[in-house]
């Protein structure tokens, strides 16, 4: 507890991370690193000290970057990230995903103090982008990178800002609810007098005035407002699908037509104040419906992740050059922390590749001159030379994004829940009009224009088409403030339809942070599990860290007398008279080690010992969340791994789950498609890059993230790493969703039912429409956001 | 009751005002942004206090030479 409470004191003064036993001190304040005391002294030798009283410990610690950003030299790719530029001035904007405060903003804004040549500098917190203008002969894209990167905000600059088409957000809609509520307002309170004074004189005098200013506000709402109602009517009866816009579209024709006749003849106020509330509530649940997240992308693929720069290196000359130029042949160098933007193979350095950007897997490879290495990977030691064997577009991982799959256009034809019932609903409306029509021409033929466009008025489906949108626009916001991210209405529609939910392995199921470590064999005593602690300290390799911190036994104070360390094999040390062998099976002469199993194996004074085997670390919940599921889905684990942990899955999931593994990313994507093929609805739950093809083929892609702020590849559903466990109840709540909206149209039934007598008895008058069509749409609302409320309590 | 003409008149283009005022605030992207200027708002304040510590600083380095 003592040494606990010491801790907290002894946090960096800049990151507020422990210090450890040797702080660094300047101005009598506390430092866990080198590079944080750096930031302090550059902070405050510069008179922003503010940026600590702001808030306490806000800062990040600056990673190393020295050669990083020589490409900002290079002109071609300047041009590509500037947004704006002429001789003087620049604009560039740059996402950095370490603001994360408030002190981040600040200091962000107040970058022209760091370097005069800055003019300004505006954040966008939710979006965590900062928007930079700075004078071109004062300094450069280069030197302000590197001035963020060292007080720890270095930007994220990626292939997919060279293609910089920036998509501006569709403002339409906002537009054209902002249109038909100004409309809808104003008309309701010039037809309020009619309503209300009836043949009184001084009405009679302005009512014709009253009458042509509602219709002047009424063709902007026709016209504007709900044109896409008529433009999606049209296509969905050019592709024989009569969709919810097509009972939608012909009322407000109606509703216009009849109005316009009413007052052009004086027989009638019209519907006008209908007309506009109708298209109003319509649009109102469209927008509702939309919820976007700023600091997410649903669209990303593997450019948002790679360099849009890289080194090579002519006639040993390293020279920048872009991603996009590079050519079979070519020597690359990677530093460290760099990814390898193509496929190819490694000349020399020594390679340990991290490819958690790939397949989720957090333990890097190494790898020996020679090998082939993947597009993906990071490099996390050292830097390291390799000779390019194939070119961005036709490198293996990237090959996927060439699928049909990915060029798919939205489909126009996707039926969601409300189109289907609106196709009876029109046939009914359109049988009911005729039956009216018919019947009034016998009995009063001058009345069967009143009826019948007061049939179509009437069934205008306002009720109807609001209870989706609101329910599921609710659950939206309900799902993301349970850390659930939704791309968009359809996805919970598409999550109520699936019948097999399949899962990756490594990366969704367990978790990429830290790895499990068993030890098995002879037991070992003390002093010799203090001496590998100790000959584990001089090693570099991936697994020799993992097994390091792992270890919690006092390192051995004593040096090693020999310490060798073979490349791909393993480390040789003695050590007070111990002669410790750790490495490989055939360098440790190991007698029993599983197959497929990633190990480090160890021999104390030429004698096998035993072997510490890394397990994936599953998802606490898992084993819950499988035999939950069970028992409505069909499960399927497909994993890019080998089958080294199928006999512990199978003890560990339920019986009739199924295994692939082995599977490339492309395998993946062939997968869901046969079961697709099969009348399947699939959901994958995904992480990496490598399950990119399998989410956008499945009718539902879910990626699990550990952090949301960084990058996930497109999905429609992005779910917190730490929410996991609530995944059987999300879908439950889907499901519950779709029986809340169907309950809600019996509903809207109703209120058809109600209007249809007063449409086909003849008396529907402005007034009862006036009343009728807000009644119904609020209380459908009130009662989905309700019901939705109710059902999402169970998270 | 002419003045009717003249009420609903100016209550038109008093709505239309606020109406074009909002679109026009849409457009600029008055509303993409609606956290950060919330915090930037509570910054000036501190920028104030830098410079006037400043310039306290320099008229009492100035005091102090003469």
């Amino acid at each position: 507890m003592e040494i606990e409470f010491r801790m907290d004191l002894n946090n960096c003064y800049h990151c507020g991370a422990p210090c450890g036993k040797h702080p660094k001190i300047f101005n009598e304040k506390q430092f866990c690193c080198n590079g944080c005391k750096t930031v302090y002294e550059i902070l405050n030798a510069n008179e922003l000290g503010c940026y600590y009283d702001l808030q306490a410990a806000p800062g990040t610690i600056p990673s190393d970057i020295k050669g990083k950003y020589n490409y900002l030299e290079n002109e071609d790719i300047i041009e590509k990230l500037l947004e704006f530029n002429d001789t003087e001035t620049s604009v560039v904007e740059f996402f950095i995903p370490s603001i994360h405060c408030s002190s981040c903003i600040w200091i962000l804004e107040n970058l022209t103090k760091l370097n005069s040549g800055v003019t300004t500098s505006m954040v966008n917190f939710p979006k965590k982008t900062v928007r930079i203008t700075f004078k071109n002969n004062e300094t450069g894209l280069k030197q302000i990178v590197e001035l963020m990167a060292s007080i720890g905000y270095e930007p994220y600059i990626s292939l997919d800002d060279a293609d910089a088409i920036k998509n501006k957000v569709d403002k339409t809609l906002i537009y054209q609810v902002t249109i038909a509520a100004f409309c809808f307002g104003n008309i309701m309170l010039l037809s309020f007098p009619e309503y209300f004074a009836a043949d009184e004189f001084w009405l009679e005098k302005y009512k014709h005035l009253f009458r042509w200013l509602m219709f002047a506000m009424a063709v902007p709402v026709v016209f504007y407002s709900a044109k896409n109602y008529f433009i999606s009517a049209y296509k969905g009866l050019t592709h024989k699908i009569l969709n919810i816009d097509v009972p939608i579209a012909l009322g407000v024709s109606v509703l216009f037509i009849r109005s316009t006749i009413e007052i052009a003849f004086d027989i009638g106020s019209g519907f006008f104040d209908s007309l506009a509330g109708l298209v109003f509530f319509l649009l109102l649940g469209k927008f509702f419906q939309q919820k976007t997240y700023n600091f997410l992308s649903f669209e990303r693929d593997y450019k948002s992740y790679f360099p849009i720069a890289v080194t090579k290196i002519a006639d040993g000359i390293e020279k920048n050059i872009p991603v996009k130029d590079i050519e079979k042949g070519d020597r690359l160098l990677i530093r460290n922390q760099e990814l390898i933007p193509v496929d190819g193979i490694l000349i020399n350095g020594n390679a340990a590749i991290d490819y958690s950007f790939v397949t989720g897997e957090s333990l890097p490879v190494t790898k020996q001159s020679g090998d082939k290495l993947f597009a993906g990977g990071k490099q996390t030691a050292g830097a390291i030379e390799m000779e390019v064997i194939n070119t961005i577009s036709q490198s293996y991982l990237t090959q996927l994004w060439s699928n049909d799959i990915f060029n798919k256009t939205t489909d126009i034809t996707i039926k969601n829940i409300t189109d289907s019932i609106s196709k009876y609903f029109t046939i009914a409306i359109l049988a009911i009009s005729v039956f009216a029509a018919i019947f009034w021409y016998f009995y009063n033929p001058s009345m069967v224009f009143n009826v019948v466009t007061a049939v179509l008025i009437i069934a205008c489906p306002c009720a109807l088409a609001l209870s989706a949108p609101f329910a599921i626009g609710n659950i939206l916001r309900i799902f993301g403030y349970h850390k659930f991210y939704l791309k968009n209405a359809e996805t919970v529609e598409n999550i109520a339809k699936v019948n097999t939910i399949i899962f990756d392995k490594t990366g969704t199921i367990t978790s990429t942070d830290k790895s499990h470590i068993i030890y098995k064999g002879e037991k070992l005593n003390l002093d010799e599990i203090r001496a590998i602690k100790r000959v584990l300290r001089a090693s570099n390799h991936p697994l020799s860290r993992s097994l390091y911190d792992y270890i919690q036994e006092e390192v051995f104070a004593e040096k090693p007398t020999h310490f060798e360390e073979q490349l791909g094999k393993g480390i040789h040390a003695i050590i007070n008279t111990m002669d410790i062998k750790l490495g490989s099976a055939n360098f440790v002469g190991a007698t029993f080690f599983g197959i497929n199993e990633t190990a480090i194996h160890l021999a104390v004074n030429n004698k096998f010992k035993g072997s510490y085997i890394f397990k994936n670390s599953y998802r606490e919940g898992t084993k819950h969340i499988f035999e939950t599921l069970s028992a409505n889905y069909k499960l399927v684990i497909l994993s890019g791994d080998n089958d080294g942990e199928r006999a512990y899955l199978e003890k560990f999931l339920p019986k009739n789950t199924l295994f692939q593994f082995n599977q490339k990313p492309e395998n993946k994507l062939e997968f869901i498609k046969k079961l697709q093929q099969n009348g399947e609805k699939v959901m994958m739950v995904g992480d990496g890059l490598n399950d990119a093809g399998a989410l956008a083929q499945s009718n539902v892609g879910i990626v699990i993230s550990e952090n949301v702020n960084v990058f996930s590849p497109a999905c429609d559903g992005i779910l917190d790493a730490k929410c996991f466990n609530n995944l059987p109840k999300l879908l439950t709540i889907s499901n519950e969703t779709i029986k809340i909206i169907k309950a809600s149209f019996m509903l809207a039934f109703c209120y058809n039912v109600i209007g249809m007598y007063f449409a086909l008895s003849g008396a529907l008058t402005p007034i009862i429409a006036a009343v009728l069509m807000p009644v119904s749409s609020i209380s459908i609302v009130v009662f989905v956001t309700i019901m939705t409320n109710l059902v999402s309590k169970k998270i | 009751m002419e003045v009717l003409y003249i009420t609903i008149g100016v209550s038109i283009v008093v709505a239309l005002i606020f109406f074009f005022a909002f679109i026009k605030s849409v457009k600029s992207g008055q509303y993409d942004d609606t956290y950060t200027p919330s915090v930037r708002m509570l910054f000036d304040d501190e920028l104030v206090i830098v410079k006037k510590n400043d310039e306290k600083e320099s008229k009492i380095n100035q005091e102090q030479s003469k």
